[in-house]
């Protein structure tokens, strides 16, 4: 192959139904680079890594890899490792029981007798030759999290390898094992292994990238070199927005003025959980609606699970209303007021196998207690109501929540909520994977009830919807709070020159 | 959804067949189509199996007997414990292997407490119902152990529980010294056999009683709803307010209620307990109960009812064995049968297979269909 | 209790460099030999001579061969409560099929090892690759294997072949172990045929695991099944395996107890598969799989069987305190388990 292309993958298609993952993209690996793929979630990243490692068969396109000529079938990850794509994941596909030597090779020795004598010795060289910390004999599972990533890599390296994907591989690593990684990552890049570095961060994507290849909605946006895409253009690249052309969007409905010198309804100070985000502030008034926003990953979902004791805090105070609460678990917070529509509905918000009316009443019948059920009259009226105002589409309050479409599941759960009828409701991405009516509907209805006087704490991907519901926005980087933009900061420039940090151009 | 002409030439039959195929989806035809086989085999194989005669007992009284009333008496401890096994199945995605043990140890706990020191006493030595109520406790703090164990050191149910499943038996022993009482008090012995003019087993009514109360809880707490929300999902439940261990751990203890029940019924019966024999192999046909009732043994959704039904199923297929001369010690290995067939069928493997081989057909039906038109 | 300090002061001496597996062997070979010195100092001197160690070996060679079964199958994240009565199912075939139908020793082993595969290809098929779950498989398997023992003879009886009369009279002498008894006279020590399967059974399966590919695959699968399969074992065969494996070996365990015992009940070999499991969970083999050692759990068997000895000893020789003890002790070693485990990963962090 010509310029030192080692990938190609051209005009590649996946279809799944009522949705088009990929779209004619494009990608080109070469020999010793490495090449961060970048996109916002569903931009089509993991199907791409997929449809190349033969998880997902591809409706069109062809995958031409150096050594093979013509286009290259992959039907399953074994064919991938064996055309020498290796994959290393988010999380450590490792045995924890076994030695770091056995998890160096098992699985691919031949012969019923292995002699592990031989393959300690071996797995020692090479890991000295990498220059990672572990000796061949340890148990996988006394090593740090990074030097498992990094044993994982070297056996990706040992199985000869020309192009080794790194699916966000430093979510769980510090800073010093991340710089631990990236040296290893650069000694392979010098060996001429062609990597692909999916992540979230931007800081480590200009730390250690080449090029950059940036996904939306399943379309390729363009393949660039580093050094000519800087944050600011990456982020509106990622978002979709042309800094150019970013007529700033006020919302139209101006809402009404948030009283900021009456005591917030909920004021949280130096909170940290057990989920690993730097301790922050956070205050919320009656009537307002602000929103976390950054990247996916910058730690704003788990903010405000820490606000709901959905995670155990290590620290800080919350009060409510100006006095001081305790929020140990969720029930403590929903008896404070407060709701939770959760990020991902399938693991954290719908009881699959319960029906729609069942799922409606669960919050509040749980704060009512034990012994105080329903009657089976005032559950249907419950959720007779919520399904007309919210307009869910269901064949009746019977039918199990789980075959339902995702943006009727959704209602559900936002029915749940206001069935509570809370002061202060925390909704994580209500918009996502859902279709363009309901996510209008969801934004209309948030500004209802804030005009009612709730307070609302609304958290998206997408920006303009931020941008269309929030007064006012607190900004993540790499689980930090970085900024807090309000009135006429509230720009999609300036929210992307807060997120992207460091070089405002 | 398609072209309305396919609705118009839906025949009458097929409409028919529609309303069958909703039957057999739901969850209680599976132990209603066990029971018409049964019915149905004994019809077949000796009609008299079905007769109900009303005559004198060893005790003078008038009662009724036959096969059918054996089938209803001798399943009323089977039932109270598939009530709990059911909830316990729900909650934590697993089942109690030691209920057989801990009857012994409920039972040894009430002629305990009526024999006193003496184990063959002239007058019973505390009140029944005190007894009852210690035997109560001792078989709620016993569900309260196998339900730490699962609930907060998170350990599989099953294995858990097989620790009480070992020491049970040598428990209810201890209990007594390893004698066996005899209580000789005619009063006692009404629980399990008849009270004097009634000609009805009062096992059936205690049975019914605790059917109606767990109907009653049912309805009147939120039980079901904490139990099937915390075995469905436990995170989604969490973040609902709910505390998942506490609910895993009620099951285990309401369990623990049943198991006394049973035993209480176990000994009275026979107004003395025989340690390594009593309850033997029944948390086999619990656990069978809730299978054959339809319910996912691991966890989630479950119908009270029809682990009910399955329970009654359950002792038809025992009492019809039995009249066929199987003697009760080679029981197991039909019932072992059973319950291969039973878990296979509702394997997801297995499912998937089936799904398969529908979707095949019916896609050669229709292509079939194409072909004519 | 003095066990349990010991223990807690050995996994804090060196808990992070040592890997799961050698930390909780030691704390079992530890438990032995504290256990044992228990037994000296009740049981008195007795204890210290040769036989009575071998005696423990003779009456529980064919608990060694279930447990091994029994520890594999837990390695690779399962379990099996079928061993105990397939043993008595194997022990009245073998009875019924030599005095009744007039069989000889050779096709009696051959129906010993039958039962165990077939028993083996059943349930490992069900659990491997049906996914259901191993322990309601093996609790069916159980109850077939009880109801069939009554099935192919319901009472118990004394097998007086006499091939295996002779095979059973086999004595294997020990040299130098023997003691002189009070008149002074020299009694050789000795060992049963069972011993001797059972350790070779214990050496195979300890090379099995140590050094080939399958045995290493059992602790993969056991580790994280999901991981196994991304490093390209096929964790449906190993499991497979695993349970013929611990089959076969409740066969072979079976023919030895019937070797021992030399009759046919429904009744022998109650509650093995609870003993198998006490011991390979003393010998430091974890419930949730991955984790354990062949040689922890020959040891798991020699503790569980000093700590009855000891029970009997101290008057409480009624048969009900066995099986408290050992439920206790299953309950005290899974306590001890994750409470050593999880300080371990907790200093780690």
């Amino acid at each position: 192959m010509q310029d030192g292309a080692i990938l190609k993958m051209r005009g590649i298609c996946k279809y799944f139904p009522g949705v088009k993952a990929l779209e004619e993209v494009d990608f080109t690996l070469r020999a010793g680079e490495i090449h961060a793929l970048m996109g916002e979630n569903g931009a089509g990243k993991s199907t791409l890594i997929k449809v190349l490692t033969g998880v997902y068969g591809k409706d069109a396109g062809e995958i031409h890899l150096i050594g093979h000529d013509g286009p290259i079938n992959i039907k399953s990850p074994q064919d991938a490792q064996n055309a020498g794509i290796s994959t290393v994941y988010q999380e450590i596909t490792l045995c924890p029981n076994l030695t770091v030597a056995e998890n160096m090779y098992i699985g691919r020795t031949k012969g019923a007798i292995t002699n592990w004598k031989k393959i300690n010795a071996d797995s020692q060289k090479l890991l000295d030759s990498l220059g990672i910390p572990a000796k061949s004999t340890q148990q996988l599972a006394s090593c740090s999290i990074a030097v498992q990533q990094m044993i994982a890599i070297a056996r990706a390296v040992d199985m000869e390898c020309k192009v080794l994907i790194l699916d966000e591989p430093t979510s769980s690593l510090d800073e010093q094992e991340v710089a631990k990684l990236f040296r290893l990552m650069l000694d392979l890049k010098q060996r001429g292994v062609g990597i692909i570095f999916v992540t979230h961060f931007l800081d480590q994507v200009y730390e250690v990238s080449d090029r950059i290849t940036v996904l939306r909605d399943g379309k390729l946006v363009g393949e660039f070199i580093i050094e000519d895409l800087p944050r600011v253009k990456l982020v509106s690249k990622m978002l979709g927005k042309d800094l150019d052309d970013l007529s700033d969007i006020k919302s139209e409905s101006d809402t009404a003025a948030v009283d900021e010198s009456s005591v917030p309804v909920l004021e949280a100070e130096q909170l940290a959980s057990m989920a690993g985000i730097k301790p922050f502030d956070f205050r919320i008034y009656k009537g307002e609606v602000n929103g976390f926003t950054g990247l996916l990953g910058s730690g704003r979902s788990e903010c405000v699970r820490a606000i709901f004791g959905a995670d155990k805090t290590t620290g800080g105070t919350v009060k409510m209303n100006g006095k001081e609460v305790k929020i140990n678990k969720p029930i403590d917070a929903m008896k404070q007021g407060i709701g939770y529509l959760p990020e991902d509905r399938k693991r954290d918000g719908i009881v699959g196998d319960l029906s729609v009316r069942e799922n409606i009443i669960l919050a509040l019948q749980v704060m009512k207690g034990f012994f105080k059920p329903f009657t089976r009259a005032q559950a249907e009226a419950f959720a007779d109501e919520y399904i007309k105002l919210l307009d869910i589409k269901t064949a009746s309050s019977d039918t199990p929540i789980k075959s339902l479409s995702g943006g009727n599941q959704q209602k559900v759960i936002l029915a749940r909520w206001l069935l509570t009828n809370p002061n202060y409701l925390i909704l994580d991405e209500p918009t996502r994977g859902i279709d363009i009516g309901t996510k209008i509907d969801i934004q209309k209805l948030v500004l209802k009830l804030a005009a009612q006087g709730k307070s609302i704490t609304f958290i998206s991907s997408e920006t303009d919807e931020m941008l269309r519901t929030c007064s006012r926005l607190v900004v993540m980087r790499d689980r930090k709070v970085v900024g807090e933009l309000k009135g006429e900061d509230l720009t999609q420039s300036k929210i992307m020159t807060t997120i992207a940090g460091g070089d405002n151009q | 959804m398609s072209a309305p002409t396919i609705t118009n030439q839906k025949s009458f039959l097929s409409r028919i067949g529609a309303a069958l195929m909703s039957l057999v989806r739901r969850q209680i035809f599976i132990p209603i189509a066990a029971l018409v086989v049964l019915i149905v085999f004994n019809l077949i194989a000796d009609p008299s199996f079905f007769a109900i005669k009303i005559g004198p007992n060893s005790a003078g009284d008038m009662v009724l007997s036959g096969y059918l009333i054996t089938i209803l008496d001798n399943a009323s401890e089977l039932v109270i414990l598939a009530i709990g096994m059911t909830l316990v199945t729900a909650a934590s995605g697993g089942q109690d292997i030691s209920v057989g043990s801990a009857i012994a140890i409920a039972g040894s706990v009430t002629l305990r407490i009526l024999c006193g020191t003496n184990s063959r006493p002239e007058v019973l030595q505390a009140p029944i119902i005190v007894a009852f109520l210690v035997c109560c406790v001792v078989a709620m703090l016993f569900g309260a152990f196998n339900g730490a164990l699962v609930a907060y050191l998170k350990i599989q149910p099953m294995v858990a529980t097989l620790i009480l499943f070992t020491a049970g038996r040598s428990i209810a022993a201890w209990i007594n010294n390893n004698e066996l009482p005899i209580i000789s008090d005619a009063a006692f012995g009404y629980y399990g056999n008849f009270i004097p003019g009634i000609p009805v087993p009062t096992p059936i009514f205690i049975a019914i009683a605790c059917m109606i109360a767990i109907f009653l809880v049912l309805k009147f707490t939120n039980l079901g709803l904490y139990t099937q929300s915390v075995g469905i999902n436990a995170a989604s439940s969490r973040l609902n307010g709910l505390n998942p261990e506490q609910v895993k751990f009620m099951t285990y203890v309401i369990l623990g209620l049943c198991v006394a029940v049973a035993g209480f019924i176990k000994v009275s019966r026979f107004s003395t307990i025989n340690y390594s024999v009593v309850a033997k192999d029944i948390e086999m046909d619990a656990i069978l109960a809730v299978a054959l009732g339809g319910n996912a043994l691991s966890g989630g959704k479950f119908n009270m009812g029809a682990s009910i039904l399955g329970a009654y199923v359950i002792q038809f297929l025992t009492t019809t064995l039995f009249k066929f001369n199987v003697v009760s010690t080679a029981l197991p290995a039909y019932k072992a049968v059973v319950v291969i067939i039973l878990v296979v069928l509702s394997a997801p493997a297995v499912k998937e297979k089936f799904g398969e081989l529908r979707k095949r057909m019916a896609s050669r039906k229709t292509a079939k269909e194409a072909e004519a038109v | 209790m003095k066990t349990k300090v010991k223990l807690d002061k050995k996994g804090r001496l060196n808990p992070s460099n040592m890997s799961d597996t050698n930390l909780l062997l030691t704390i079992t070979i530890a438990v032995f030999f504290v256990m044992y010195i228990c037994a000296v100092i009740f049981l008195g001197s007795g204890f210290l001579k040769p036989q009575t160690f071998f005696n423990i070996l003779n009456e529980n060679a064919s608990l060694i061969i279930l447990s091994c079964g029994m520890s594999l199958v837990m390695l690779s994240g399962g379990i099996d409560i079928s061993v105990g009565m397939v043993t008595a199912l194997v022990c009245m075939s073998c009875a019924v099929h030599l005095d009744f139908h007039g069989g000889n020793v050779l096709t009696a082993m051959l129906i010993a090892l039958g039962i165990g595969v077939a028993f083996g290809l059943v349930q490992g098929f069900l659990v491997a690759y049906l996914e259901i779950q191993p322990f309601i498989v093996s609790l069916a398997g159980m109850f077939f294997a009880k109801g069939m023992t009554t099935i192919v003879n319901a009472t118990q009886f004394n097998v007086e072949h006499a091939g295996f009369q002779a095979l059973k009279a086999v004595r294997l002498f020990v040299p130098g172990m023997g003691s002189y008894n009070k008149v002074g006279k020299y009694i050789p020590a000795y060992v049963e045929i069972g011993v001797v399967v059972a350790i070779v059974v214990v050496i195979a399966l300890f090379i099995l695991l140590r050094w080939t590919k399958l045995g290493r695959s059992f602790y993969a699968v056991g580790g994280n099944a999901q991981s196994a399969n991304m490093l390209g074992i096929n964790v449906k065969r190993s499991k497979f395996l695993a349970h013929l494996l611990c089959s076969t070996l409740a066969g072979i365990g079976g023919f030895v107890y019937f070797l021992h015992v030399g009759s046919g009940s429904p009744s022998h070999a109650a509650g093995a598969e609870m003993n198998a499991i006490a011991s390979s969970i003393i010998g430091g083999t974890l419930l949730t799989g991955g984790v354990g050692n062949i040689i922890g759990t020959f040891f798991g068997v020699l503790s569980l069987s000093t700590i009855k000895n000891i029970v009997s000893s101290l008057g409480l020789d009624e048969a009900w305190w066995t099986n408290i003890t050992v439920a206790a002790m299953i309950c005290i070693f899974l306590v001890i388990q994750s409470v050593v485990l999880m300080r371990k990963n907790k200093s780690k962090v």
